[in-house]
């Protein structure tokens, strides 16, 4: 039986709490950097097995725009920051004010862009993290790759397969409050199993 | 005209199929996608294998479709099943690509070379020869093999199909 299964609906709140106050400190880190307000969606906990990770988008194959950044300190696990070919252009475009320099693709001045957006959001996501848990944690170096989304995601899902077929994931959608059109990215924290037993217990969560 | 018949395999899944159409699986990562042929009964197999081995396995029942060690053997199972022989398959295999430079741990990182490795190490107890193969590098893979003909078709982000 897979453990994340019997994951009871309180921790599963305490979990949804902490996406929620990283998210709000990341999309304010990130509305300060762009000086727009930013809005978050309310984060969504979610337990959800391997084949529909690799679905998030749509398709397994459908090519994404991915920031990676793997967890490590204390806790581990792993954040991606997801955004479909058409958001990428969108976010460049109206909350970076880029000018599309390439017909298709991505110049390396907007990937730039893109992973730092992406290392910011990280950063300000796991320092809130840090600092209500008293944990110590820190991101690693981002990484950016234009691929298909399952075979992204799947670079996050190594420590969970050896527990089940399901993972636990908070996916947080931010955009432009004064786009015309909703941008739409996903910022993914998956935490190793490992991982959850020490947040709880920090925030004097009783174990069972 | 017949309708195409299209079997897709997800992650951490095998299935087998005959005569005609299409096995595929989409998003290979690190993951492995094996497939098995055998060209006389037209028997073709495909494993999306995720692990190296099932002794990594922290729980009690497995997926037996998962790892590498437990895949080859029930993937050769399924196939004799439609009348495949087992020395008559011949193996063509794709992915076990490391997608990014940076990972939570080192066995995370190295896991697509570990899942090429293992698989390989099962087809060569099994006596399976493996034609060829595109492993490793740092891009996701969409792979589907031909029924009729035995031949692997392989899609890659910006850049051109393979076929093996």
């Amino acid at each position: 039986m897979d453990p994340l299964l019997n994951f009871p609906e309180f921790k599963l709140d305490i979990l949804k709490e902490i996406g929620n106050i990283g998210a709000g400190n990341a999309a304010t880190a990130l509305s300060i950097l762009l000086d727009k307000p930013i809005d978050i969606g309310v984060p969504k906990v979610k337990v959800m097995p391997f084949d529909q990770i690799s679905n998030i988008t749509g398709d397994s194959e459908q090519e994404v725009i991915a920031v990676f950044l793997a967890i490590e300190g204390a806790i581990s696990g792993n954040i991606f920051f997801i955004l479909t070919h058409r958001s990428a252009r969108m976010l460049l475009a109206s909350i970076m004010e880029f000018k599309a320099t390439k017909e298709s693709g991505f110049s390396e001045m907007e990937q730039s862009a893109m992973q730092e957006m992406g290392n910011i959001m990280a950063g300000s996501f796991l320092s809130s993290l840090a600092d209500f848990t008293h944990l110590f944690m820190y991101p690693t170096v981002p990484s950016l790759a234009i691929d298909m989304v399952g075979a992204i995601m799947s670079y996050g899902l190594f420590e969970m397969s050896q527990l089940g077929d399901h993972a636990l994931l908070i996916d947080t959608k931010f955009f432009d409050v004064q786009a015309k059109e909703e941008v739409e990215g996903h910022f993914f924290l998956i935490p190793d199993p490992g991982s959850f037993d020490k947040i709880f217990a920090a925030l004097g969560v009783p174990s069972e | 005209m017949m309708q195409e018949n299209i079997v897709k395999v997800g992650m951490a899944d095998l299935n087998v199929t005959k005569l005609n159409g299409i096995i595929k699986t989409t998003g290979l990562g690190s993951c492995v996608g094996l497939t098995l042929y055998d060209e006389k009964e037209r028997v073709a197999g495909l494993a999306h294998i995720m692990l190296p081995t099932s002794s990594i396995a922290r729980d009690g029942v497995i997926n037996v479709a998962k790892y590498a060690d437990t895949s080859v053997p029930e993937l050769i199972r399924r196939m004799e099943r439609l009348g495949a022989k087992s020395n008559r398959l011949v193996a063509k295999m794709a992915g076990g690509a490391q997608m990014f430079a940076v990972g939570s741990s080192l066995d995370a990182m190295r896991i697509g070379k570990r899942n090429v490795d293992a698989t390989k190490e099962m087809l060569q107890q099994f006596g399976i020869p493996v034609l060829s193969e595109d492993t490793g590098e740092n891009y996701g893979r969409t792979i589907e093999l031909q029924v009729e003909t035995g031949i692997l078709v392989i899609r890659s982000v910006n850049r051109p199909t393979k076929e093996l």
